[in-house]
């Protein structure tokens, strides 16, 4: 389990969020919602260490994360950065690296480093990519693959920053099944999110941030019921009663 | 794997043949020159079997030449692969980012202060390359390091440097006898006493580089990628960079201001064997480059016989419209595959 406590997080000189505690547990997907530059990707970055905290602290399994080397860290967390080089290399070699963690020097990879990186690749719908270049991938492809990446990490945790942006309707969805499905195998995912909407349907807990801090942590329905959401993001949020539970949909507030 | 390759050779058989391919023109150079001497009389020659004036032009004026051709056409071909890939630069080469530069600034340095020091030149050389690439990377750092203020770095930091070079050749102006066309790149009259060294650190850095092959595949990754799978991402960068100065080094230090060659090989290199494997790739580079410089200087001492040009020349003449036709190419935005 990843937790925070007091977490302060930003760049030197310029404090981005202040006082954060929240945890990633195991079988749970947590949405991080917030208005643009409300540091959502700031404190993901933060949360595996490759953003040096500015107060408070970061625990991994109840030990301090700097208590972990890089590479231990890298074998329970996992990260899906916003921005993502394109090298010149098949999609299964991408997904490859994904084994780096688990491979002391000189890095030889091994049968099961090969078994792993197919369960990823058919678990990101990615297995008929395997062997195509990368650069020849469309965007929504190239998503697929990324986070091919992440799943063959094979960790506990798994953060991601938007891993639903250029997919198509049908693959954010099916994005967001699989985060379910990953919660319901006992791994615990953070996710960044645009999608409002998606992200009340699909997570267990919701962080809403704003205003350099972290304005409220509860469930979807907790979250809507108390209008925060919907106040810190300057719309108008409301819900339906759908054959499978709420579905949530936003509106522009109308000027009163 | 290779569907969209532009060869139809399998990557796999990349490697062998490009190792042949070095192979042969080693041969050829060992045979053609002033005087053509047929595969047997070498051979005879190199197992010491032979004897006569064959024998002592195969031992002493061609078999340094063609180690040393072999030597720095691989060791800046693979400074160029890592540099290139480090920096995510597909226009960065040893030559352009002032680690030749560098290197040839502190070997005539050492040359002029202690000519009797043959063998600490190689290590000198190292230290200018390091110096070289340690500036540039500090401007670029400062300046946001985009590709292009790193290049541009790169010019003034090897302007510089080689007005260091003319200035102690002004002061000393034997400094460099020992070499013939230091400037450009030559590879005539080299002695086994300058190659050895430089052979020792040449192959040493490759052997580092060729072990931290994965590490530089997951560099590839982008910085962010590499250092969540766990990868101390500035600190490699840092070494790889050290071990392409040390090749680029070495090879300046017995062979004077090559060109190109560490441009031109890692780009062969990428179309024939992929990217796929940062390890395969070094090899074929190396490989690759060896063979060039090695053909290069065949055809410097047999085009114009009797007379010779610089090896540096006639790479310089093949590679200026190869480095034209990357940048045209780069302009279309296919360059290296980077989105």
């Amino acid at each position: 389990m990843l937790e925070v406590n007091h977490l302060s997080v930003g760049y030197p000189g310029r404090r981005v969020l202040e006082d954060v505690s929240l945890a990633v547990r195991p079988g749970r997907v947590l949405a991080l919602l917030g208005p643009n530059g409300c540091g959502k990707s700031t404190l993901l970055r933060t949360l595996p260490g490759l953003l040096p905290p500015l107060g408070g602290e970061i625990l991994l399994d109840g030990k301090p994360l700097g208590d972990y080397s890089p590479r231990q860290a890298a074998q329970k967390i996992a990260y899906l950065p916003q921005s993502r080089a394109v090298p010149s290399i098949t999609a299964r070699r991408m997904v490859l690296h994904g084994r780096f963690p688990y491979l002391s020097y000189p890095r030889r990879y091994r049968r099961e480093d090969y078994e792993a990186v197919d369960r990823a690749l058919a678990a990101a719908g990615a297995l008929d990519l395997a062997d195509r270049p990368l650069p020849e991938l469309s965007g929504g492809q190239r998503q697929k693959v990324y986070l091919a990446l992440a799943l063959a990490q094979e960790t506990e945790t798994i953060l991601m920053d938007e891993p639903t942006t250029y997919l198509d309707v049908r693959h954010q969805l099916e994005t967001l099944a699989l985060l379910r499905r990953l919660a319901g195998e006992g791994r615990g995912a953070a996710v960044v999110l645009h999608d409002l909407c998606l992200a009340l349907t699909a997570a267990d807990d919701v962080a809403v941030l704003g205003e350099g801090r972290l304005l409220a942590l509860g469930g979807p329905k907790e979250i809507f019921q108390s209008g925060i959401l919907a106040r810190v993001m300057g719309v108008r949020l409301d819900r339906v009663a759908g054959p499978e539970g709420w579905r949530y949909f936003c509106e522009l507030r109308s000027e009163d | 794997m290779n569907s969209s390759r532009t060869f139809s050779i399998p990557t796999k058989w990349i490697v062998p043949a490009l190792g042949a391919l070095a192979v042969l023109s080693a041969l050829l150079s060992l045979c053609l020159g002033a005087v053509p001497l047929d595969p047997g009389e070498v051979l005879a020659a190199l197992l010491g079997r032979g004897g006569g004036p064959a024998a002592r032009i195969v031992l002493y004026a061609r078999l340094p030449r063609t180690c040393g051709c072999l030597l720095a056409g691989a060791a800046l071909a693979a400074a160029g692969t890592i540099i290139q890939g480090v920096l995510g630069n597909p226009l960065a080469a040893p030559n352009i980012i002032g680690v030749n530069a560098g290197a040839g600034f502190c070997t005539a340095v050492c040359a002029a202060l202690w000519p009797a020091w043959t063998a600490a030149v190689p290590f000198a050389a190292f230290l200018g390359a390091l110096g070289g690439v340690g500036l540039v990377l500090f401007i670029g750092s400062r300046t946001g390091a985009s590709k292009t203020t790193l290049v541009l770095a790169g010019v003034a930091v090897s302007g510089m440097f080689s007005a260091g070079i003319d200035a102690v050749l002004t002061f000393f102006p034997d400094a460099l006898n020992g070499y013939t066309d230091f400037r450009v790149g030559g590879v005539a009259n080299l002695s086994m006493s300058r190659v050895t060294p430089a052979f020792w650190v040449i192959l040493a850095a490759f052997g580092l580089a060729l072990s931290l092959a994965g590490e530089l595949d997951v560099l590839l990754l982008g910085e962010e990628t590499a250092r969540s799978l766990g990868l101390p991402a500035r600190r490699l960068r840092l070494i790889l960079l050290a071990l392409a100065a040390a090749l680029a080094g070495a090879a300046v230090s017995f062979a004077g201001l090559l060109g190109f060659v560490g441009l031109i090989a890692p780009h062969i290199a990428r179309r024939l064997a992929g990217e796929d494997s940062s390890a395969r790739l070094l090899l074929a580079a190396a490989l690759g480059g060896a063979a060039l410089l090695t053909v290069c200087d065949v055809l410097a001492r047999t085009l114009f016989a009797p007379y010779e040009l610089p090896v540096g020349v006639v790479l310089s003449l093949l590679g200026g419209p190869f480095f034209l036709w990357l940048l045209l190419r780069q302009r279309r935005g296919r360059g290296m595959g980077r989105a």
